[in-house]
This record gives C-alpha cells, structure tokens and sequence, in this order.
C-alpha cells in the first residue's frame, strides 16, 4: 500500500508543476510573442476604446443596425462572461415564443422603416446560438435586413448589399458550412460611413 | 438524404482520421515499450526522475500494484483538485477574485476531471480562477488522459505477454505518455489554435464600449438575495441595462488542446467549444474534431502491432468505424429538420435546426461534431444536444450508453472495446461448444467474471441513477424542459456521468448538492469499476500460456469478427437500454412527427 503512496503524491505535484504551470505558461510566452492580437481576443479599438471583439457578437435592437442570432447568455442577451445556448427541447412551446417574438419584432423593425414586405425569415435569425455569443449571421440572414438598414441610414442597397459583402467569411475550403456575414463589423463599418 | 457537402464531411474526417491511425499507433506502439527513440535518449533523466519520486523504475508491477497505483494516484488527484478549488480566493492567479467554490460542486468537479470525465456543473468564466482552471482542471485533463491510455497499455501488455507476472509500471507509462506525446502535441496545437484566435492570457476580463446599450429585465431579489416571485409564480423582473460588455478572458488554448487531444472536454467556458474564443473557425473545429479520435484510432494500430498482428488492430479499429459511420449519418441527417414550431412561423428552414448552433459550423459541422464527441468519451460540445431534434439527440446518449466503446476515451475506449471483444469470442465459443481463445489466450471463468463487471457496471449506474432521479423531488427539480425531453435530460446526464462522457443536455440544473453527489458517484465507479477489472483481466491474460493457432482457432481479424463484436456492442446497449430511449426521444420522435 505504502510503496505507491510515495510515487502517487510526488507524480501528482510533479504533474501539477509541469503540466499545471510550466505549460501553461510557456504555451502563453510562446502565443503573446507570436499571435498578441488572437491571444489577447482579437479586440476592436476604436480611439483608444475598446468596442468589442471581431469573435464575440454583441446585442443589436436598434433598426439602422444589422441584428444577430438570437442570444441566451446569462442574465442579458450577448453576455460576454456567462456563455450558454437557451437549451430548449424542439417540442418546448418556450422555443416557439422565442422564435415568435423575434419575428414579430423584424416585422414591426420593417414597418417603423416604412417597409411593407413579406418575406420568409431565415432561421438562423430566429434562433439563439449554443454560445448566445455567436458573431455571424448567413447570407440570407443579412440580406433579408438589408432593405431596412439601407432605408434606415438612406443609403442605395448596392452600397450595403457591397459592404455585406466585405464583412462576409466564405464556406471553409470554399466546402464546407454556410458563408458568413460578421454582424458587428459590418455595423461598424456602416456606423463609419458617416 | 444528405446532401453532398455533408457526405464530403464525413468522408474528408474519416479518411484522415484512418491514415493517422498508423503513424500515430507506431509511435504509441514504441512509447509501450520503450523502443520509442525519444525514450531510449531520455532514459537516464527519466530513470533519475522516476528514482527521486520514488517510483522504482527497475521494477515491473503486477496487476494489483498497477491498479493500487491508479487508484491512490487518483485519489490524491481528488484531493488536491478539491483543495484548489475551495481555496482560489488565496491563491494567485484570479483577477474576477472569483469566490471559492462551494463543497459539493468542487467535489463533482474533482471527481469528474480526475476520471476524465469533465461534466461541468459550474460555468468556467464565472466560477474558476486561471490558477484553478490551470494547476487543478488543465493538469488533470493530462493526468486522466494518461491514466487511461496506460490502462490501455497494461491490458495490451496482458494480451502480448504470456507465462509472465507483470504488466508494466505504471509510474514510467505515465511518465512517458505525458512527456514524450500529450505535452508536445498539445503545446504545438495550442499555437496553432491561438493563430487561429482562440485566447492565451492572463488578464482582467476588459470592458468593451458597445455599440448600443443593452436594456434587458433583470430578476428582482428581495433584500435577502432571494429572487422574488409574484402571486402566479412568476419571477418578477425589474428593467436594467448593460453599457459594457465585459469579455472573459483567459488562458484558454494551452487548455483547449490537451481537452480535445486527452478526450476530456471540459470547456474553460460554460459554452464549451461553441465559445467563439474556444472554437473560433470551422477550421479550429475540423482540428478538434481530429484530435478527438486521434489517439483512440492509434492505440488500435498500436494494438495489433504488440500483439504480432496488425491486422488484429485493423479490425477493432474496423468495427469502431463501421458503428461511428452509421451513427453519424443518422444525426447529420435528422439535424437538417428544424423544430416543427418554428417551421409553422412561417419562416425560411432550410438551413436545418439551427437552434443552439454556431452559424460558422452550421448543422453539418454541429451533428458530426456531436457524433464524435460521444462515440469517443469527450464530451465537449461546439452546439447544444438539448436543442438537437429528438433523433439527433438520441445519437449522442446511445453512444455513450453503448460504453463509449466507439473509440472511445483515450485508452479507455480501446480497453472497454477489447471487453467486448472478450465476449464476443465467449459467445462465439457457446455457439460453437468450443473453450473459447482470444490471440491464443484461452477465456475461461476469471476472465469472463471480470469482464462482466466491466460491462454490467455502467447500466447499473445509468438505470439506477436515472430511476432514482426522477422519483425523488431534487431530481425532478433539475428539470429544464416540460414532458418527455424532461425525462431524455436526467437519462443523458446520467448516461454521461456514469461512462465518463460529460457532455450534457445542458438544460439540466445540475449544479445542486443532489446532482453533484449523485453525479460524482456514478463518474467514479464508471471509471473504476471497469479500470480494476480490466487490470485483474491483464493480470490475468499475461500469466497464460500461449496456445499455438489450430484449425479450430476463430480468426479474429476477419470480416466474420467484425461483425459479431459490432452485433455483441449493439446487441447489449439495445438490450440494456431501449426501454430507457423509449420513454425519451423515440416517444418524442414520434410526437413530433404528429405535430402539424
């Protein structure tokens, strides 16, 4: 019994300090060197200010802006330090009133702009995300908001159909997934215009 | 059907999942037994080492030193991780000035990442410190792993060996596994990881000016901390606003690496690799779907080739395939049906059941990365299984209910398989009325008795836990959606636990004392009631004769074992829980198919 007891320990502190510290560390020497603006999140500076980061998606309500996924973070949507998905079953009437609602507020989001309009809503644009912090939407995502941005901010369409267009991220390998449009940065980039 | 895409998926991931397998089994195959040329250069600073802790590297161990090790490593592990946690607030490393963590959910999570399963019932960035998510949680996510693939080791040793007492030292397996592949390989994905923008870093969680200010309904709490309620049992809200994001950070890669690569998959974040800094781009995710299988797939090859037969390898390896293959197309098929609710919206569905995805994986990417996640025992997540249509989470919870023998945890997934195959050649060997052998080991009582256990002990857990819970009121309590989806929660959370999985329908509030003992037992014996038999079996195996090949030998390379230890897998999970799967998503299915 005694005879593993030593090892046991000392394997275990000895673990600790290599794998536990020494790794760790070395890997975060290695990667702020290497890759600072990834390693420290691919933060958005604006004048000095940090506004966001290009991986984390934020909360868009307002009509002159591109909306995301729907969010269930904790306690508020897009919240960056308590990611999580909503976990409803395909069978809970709670997903269904979430949809619900978020379609509802695209409609009434069209008729504020003076949009008269129907149009099937893409899903990803009425579901919440599994990290709630999802930065893109699709394609179609974005081009169904396009019109009322456009009318918003009265910009021509071709203009924001273009800067759609340079915010979005292809299908990987030009395969696999959906493209993709990064929500934030295309809202940036409109909010930049002026 | 699937479309072409989803296929080219599969099929790209298989393939060079396949092809690795070799490679990787060469090496693993040296670091066994030490012909490996990096352990031959390291011997004198690895016998050094070894002699300082005390671990006697001269000397082999029979199989009870080998499982005695095992077992006082472990709990050693349990208690330091324990400690760690209940100390964080002292200790350096912890910028939020995170609280300690209560007792019974550092407990659970002691428990679960020392038996490599990573159930999580905290959320990472609102609850541990760096200093706990690196000296406690990343050091065990190497500790389990190598354990694991060392037991692999010590059953592989019992069938290559023969008339011989020993099966290894546990303390050099360890030593070598940690040193020689899971620190290299992880540091070298870590970076490669970062590149791509998941997080490496010490800092404070910053505070990003967002574009508008976020106005939300926050629940109400009374002045003592309770949240209230109103006459109808609603929470009563109160409207608030958020004008910052505050973005958590942390040394996230060095972790993220070795979760996937050791079939861990404790997320550093709550949302596990979903987390845009966990998983940042469908090419992370095609890496981390990679090195799930990677090691799993090479211990197969590694097999084969120490007990004189490739081919012998090849066919675990073949029959693990042949089951991933089916399920996978199973899920990635049903995940293109959106809910039947949302469909009625009136909206566009044919991006398929987006809720709870990622749009940079999209369903494709989601399901197979479900698939894989629990075939093998890893249990990290890039999408929601609560939120999968009833089908594509009915994959992911027979999975893990088959043993998470499908390759499987590091190690554990081929030594659980090699059971299997145990019993295969046993029923064989009934059918035929011949003693049954297995590469040239004959199977007789010990044997059987052993592997039995190994097999009976997890549905004992699963049933039982599940029955239990969802009779009594703290079971029931954790429940997060109404009806049979309800029920599909507990019977996965316990499916999970007791075959060291971790991955959940995470609707489930798991985080009660209830949850987080009951849990922590059933990962604990899930974990070492099979490792101790499988070891007793080892033991056993190498202190046999070896009886030549005869003409009444079954070949077990072949296409005909193949498919009996697939028919012997399948056989015992339907036979065990089809009952169980019934009351949960296949009731479900079909209740969805009614809705109009």
């Amino acid at each position: 019994m005694f005879k593993q007891l030593k090892p046991a320990i000392l394997m275990l502190l000895l673990m600790t300090v290599v794998t536990g510290l020494i790794y760790p560390f070395l890997t975060t020497g290695v990667a702020q060197l290497a890759f600072p603006r990834e390693a420290n999140g691919s933060l958005i500076e604006q004048q000095g200010k940090i506004v966001g980061s290009s991986l984390i998606g934020q909360q868009f309500t307002e009509t002159k802006y591109f909306w995301g996924r729907l969010s269930a973070a904790g306690t508020y949507p897009y919240n960056a330090s308590a990611s999580g998905g909503s976990n409803f079953g395909p069978l809970n009437p709670a997903l269904a009133d979430a949809s619900k609602a978020r379609v509802d507020a695209l409609v009434k989001a069209d008729q504020d702009a003076g949009l008269k309009r129907v149009k099937a809503v893409p899903i990803d644009l009425i579901t919440a995300s599994a990290s709630g912090l999802d930065p893109h939407i699709s394609v179609a995502a974005a081009e169904y908001q396009m019109q009322r941005v456009a009318k918003v901010r009265s910009l021509p369409e071709a203009k924001v159909r273009e800067m759609i267009a340079a915010n979005t991220e292809g299908k990987w390998l030009g395969v696999f997934g959906d493209a993709r449009v990064n929500v934030l940065k295309l809202n940036l980039s409109l909010d930049a215009m002026k | 059907m699937m479309p072409l895409e989803y296929w080219l998926l599969l099929i790209a991931f298989i393939g060079i999942v396949l092809t690795l397998a070799k490679p990787v089994g060469l090496y693993l195959a040296g670091l066994m037994d030490g012909s490996a040329r990096v352990v031959k250069a390291g011997q004198t600073f690895e016998n050094r080492t070894l002699g300082l802790i005390g671990a006697n590297p001269e000397a082999e161990m029979g199989w009870k030193d080998y499982a005695l090790a095992v077992l006082l490593f472990s709990v050693a592990g349990v208690i330091l991780t324990y400690a760690i946690q209940r100390l964080q607030l002292w200790l350096p490393l912890n910028p939020q000035a995170m609280a300690n963590v209560s007792a019974d959910s550092a407990f659970n999570t002691a428990v679960s990442f020392i038996t490599n399963t990573n159930w999580q019932g905290y959320a990472g960035e609102s609850t541990m410190s760096y200093f706990t998510q690196m000296a406690a949680l990343t050091v065990h996510n190497f500790a389990s792993a190598a354990t694991g693939i060392a037991v692999a080791f010590a059953l592989i040793r019992g069938f290559a060996r023969h008339s011989i007492s020993t099966i290894g030292n546990f303390w050099t397996d360890l030593y070598r596994i940690t040193l020689y592949l899971l620190l290299p390989v992880s540091f070298v994905f870590a970076l490669v990881l970062v590149s791509q923008g998941v997080i490496q870093n010490f800092s404070a969680y910053p505070d990003a000016q967002t574009l508008e200010v976020n106005k939300y309904d926050a629940p109400k709490n009374s002045p003592d901390g309770q949240p209230l309620k109103d006459d109808k049992g609603n929470a009563v809200t109160e409207p608030a606003e958020a004008k910052t994001q505050v973005i958590a950070m942390g040394p996230v890669a060095s972790q993220e690496a070795i979760k996937m690569l050791g079939t861990n998959g404790g997320g550093f974040f709550n949302a596990n690799s979903a987390h845009p800094y966990e998983n940042p781009m469908p090419f992370t995710n095609f890496l981390q779907m990679l090195s799930i299988f990677l090691i799993p797939a090479g211990l197969c090859y590694a097999f084969g080739r120490a007990v004189g037969d490739a081919r012998q390898g090849w066919a675990i390896l073949g029959a693990m395939t042949a089951i991933f293959v089916v399920f996978a197309v199973v899920a990635m098929s049903a995940e293109q049906t959106a809910s039947p609710l949302i469909a009625k919206l009136g909206s566009d569905v044919s991006m398929g059941n987006m809720e709870g995805k990622e749009m940079r994986f999209g369903v494709a990417a989601s399901a197979l990365f479900a698939t894989i996640t629990t075939a093998a025992s890893c249990g990290a997540v890039n999408a929601m299984h609560d939120s999968f249509t009833p089908i594509g989470g009915f994959v992911p919870i027979l999975l893990m209910q088959l043993g998470e023998v499908v390759f499987g945890g590091v190690g554990s997934g081929l030594y659980g398989m090699l059971v299997f195959a145990v019993m295969a050649v046993f029923l064989a060997g009934l059918m035929i009325g011949r003693t049954p052998e297995y590469l040239g080991k004959k199977i007789e009582s010990f044997e059987i008795k052993m592997v039995s256990v190994a097999i009976l002990v997890t549905p004992l857990l699963v049933l039982a836990g599940t029955a239990i819970s969802v009779l009594v009121t703290d079971g029931k309590a954790g429940i997060l959606n109404p009806g049979m989806h309800g029920f599909s929660e507990i019977l996965y959370a316990f499916s999970s636990a007791a075959n060291n999985n971790g991955s959940a329908f995470a609707g489930i509030s798991a985080n009660t004392p209830y949850y987080n003992i009951a849990l922590a037992i059933a990962m604990w014996f899930g974990r070492f009631a099979i490792i101790v038999p499988v070891l007793a079996l080892a033991g056993s195996l190498a202190a046999k004769k070896r009886i030549p090949v005869s003409g009444g030998t079954m070949p077990t390379h072949g296409p005909l074992f193949i498919v009996l230890l697939i028919g012997t897998v399948l056989l015992i999970g339907a036979l065990t829980y089809i009952p169980a799967l019934a009351l949960g998503p296949i009731v479900e299915h079909l209740v969805m198919l009614a809705v109009k």
